[in-house]
């Protein structure tokens, strides 16, 4: 490609303004970094947390002035030059420069990529249909929010926490909602199939018409917009609107294409560095490899990586280096049920269900070889809290002790 | 508009003016002390926007969820004033609440 002449050189750049991008640059502040610092972003919005999306936000219960990750002056008094509605196309490792959509170029001493990814989207016919929608940014779901008024039935694809969420949130507005998930069961990527059962019951006694194991054909239309969605059993599902939440593709196609390793996202090393000099990568695009995942190289889509990541690199650019090794958790809120998680299920051998889940309060123990690798915690903040400390011993711990509600959890680790 | 009192870590600190319809966390999070770190965004799922309250107000203050009890005990920094900051609504009637960040986990 042709590069333009430089227009502004900053000494560190980060690219994507979500919550690894923006809280590498607060950090790099907080530890006193002196140099000049670029956040580019692709959304024309302030930086803003991305949980509420899918739920306080859509419920109306959260302005968008609520959600943002910062006010609008803490940019300027920090001296972080927000570069917002912009793209980086294309990125030259040896100049040290990376190329914006709008055709300038700037220049880097160090970057920070913090893409995250992009919804994936169906290929099947009448997937760009009006009314079809994903959940990722602001504007997806203020698409969303403009069309639901006049929506009375919701299809949902995709049984992830995001289509759970949604489905939630539609319910209790009064939609009538179908969730279609591919595989045999809802979270299935994440999850353990108890927690899987829980959910698709909670979600069945509150109305939502759940199905799994229930493969899109398509889209319908009628006049230009969507109608229904049929499933590849010739049944057609009446839809005014169409949420689509089937995982995201990581967005680091720039950074791949100048050479740097990885496929599934950008492959970074114990420090997040890249295989390029001076280009570091966080968040759900950063490939790692976790011991929480047995070595495996993994990418986490979660608010914690993206942020622990972020510290890990504005640390080591101040002159703290530290291997980043932080415990995955996680959350997930629909309808009263706080879900925490902690750890990573992937791999376990056996699960121990601790607590009954007809009481709505309990939690999925993760074991692998005896000892606990994850728990998810359905409305059971202690036993979240105190597995972080059993995750800690990696001791070996019985199936009787740990599904004994009157023994806490700290008590075994 | 009523103030709220803000300690950094390092005793550092100010008053600001507080928006009654917001939580004590969004009023720190917003007047720029960084590190509160509130990773959950208010929704008392993280545990990280511990602060110790005054105790003068610690009866002014709405009561304790299991939830935040249990995510407080997270801490090994927890005292008998501790709170999650996102479950304190501000109001009027906590003009001069003087609160302190605790310590990172």
């Amino acid at each position: 490609m042709e590069w333009p002449d430089m227009i502004e050189r900053y000494d560190i750049v980060i690219v994507g303004a979500g919550h690894g991008g923006t809280q590498a640059a607060i950090v790099l502040r907080q530890r006193g970094f002196a140099g000049s610092i670029a956040l580019i972003g692709d959304e024309v919005e302030l930086p803003y947390e991305r949980p509420p999306l899918s739920k306080e936000y859509l419920a109306g219960e959260k302005p968008f002035g609520r959600i943002l990750i910062r006010p609008e002056s803490f940019w300027g008094e920090r001296a972080i030059t927000l570069l917002l509605g912009q793209r980086v196309i294309a990125v030259e490792p040896e100049a040290h420069r990376v190329a914006l959509s709008d055709g300038t170029a700037i220049g880097y001493r160090t970057l920070i990529w913090a893409t995250g990814g992009r919804p994936r989207r169906l290929s099947c016919a009448g997937h760009d249909l009006k009314g079809v929608h994903v959940v990722r940014t602001r504007a997806d779901v203020d698409a969303i929010l403009d069309e639901l008024d006049g929506s009375s039935r919701v299809a949902v694809i995709g049984g992830g926490y995001i289509g759970l969420e949604v489905a939630a949130v539609l319910n209790k507005l009064g939609k009538s909602v179908v969730v279609i998930e591919a595989q045999p069961r809802v979270l299935s990527r994440v999850a353990g199939e108890s927690l899987s059962r829980f959910y698709e019951a909670e979600h069945r006694a509150r109305g939502v018409d759940l199905r799994t194991s229930a493969v899109v054909e398509c889209i319908e239309e009628r006049r230009g917009r969507v109608c229904g969605v049929r499933l590849a059993d010739g049944a057609v599902l009446p839809a005014d609107l169409v949420i689509v939440g089937v995982g995201i593709v990581p967005e680091a196609a720039p950074l791949l294409a100048a050479g740097a390793a990885g496929g599934n996202g950008a492959d970074v090393d114990a420090f997040c560095r890249t295989s390029l000099a001076d280009i570091y990568a966080i968040g759900d695009c950063a490939a790692h490899e976790s011991r929480y995942a047995y070595g495996a190289r993994i990418r986490l889509e979660s608010v914690q990586n993206a942020h622990d990541q972020a510290t890990v690199v504005a640390n080591a650019l101040t002159g703290q280096a530290e291997v980043y090794d932080a415990i995955p958790w996680f959350w997930s809120n629909q309808y009263d049920l706080r879900l925490q998680t902690v750890g990573l299920s992937v791999g376990h051998d056996d699960i121990v269900v601790r607590g009954r889940p007809e009481t709505r309060s309990f939690s999925i123990i993760y074991r692998h070889r005896g000892r606990v690798i994850a728990l998810d915690c359905v409305n059971a903040t202690k036993d979240y809290v105190q597995g972080r400390s059993l995750l800690r011993s990696s001791r070996l711990v019985g199936t009787e002790a740990l599904s004994d509600t009157n023994v806490p959890l700290k008590a075994l680790a | 508009m009523p103030k709220l009192v803000v300690t950094r870590r390092d005793g550092s600190g100010r008053a600001v003016e507080a928006d009654a319809n917001h939580s004590v966390m969004e009023i720190i999070r917003d007047n720029g002390f960084d590190e509160l770190l509130a990773l959950c965004g208010g929704s008392r799922s993280c545990g990280t926007c511990h602060v110790f309250v005054d105790p003068q107000f610690v009866d002014c203050l709405p009561s304790m969820s299991a939830e935040e009890n249990d995510l407080l005990d997270s801490s090994d920094h927890r005292r008998p004033n501790s709170r999650l900051a996102c479950q304190i609504p501000f109001s009027d009637a906590l003009d001069g609440l003087r609160v302190t960040i605790a310590l990172e986990d």
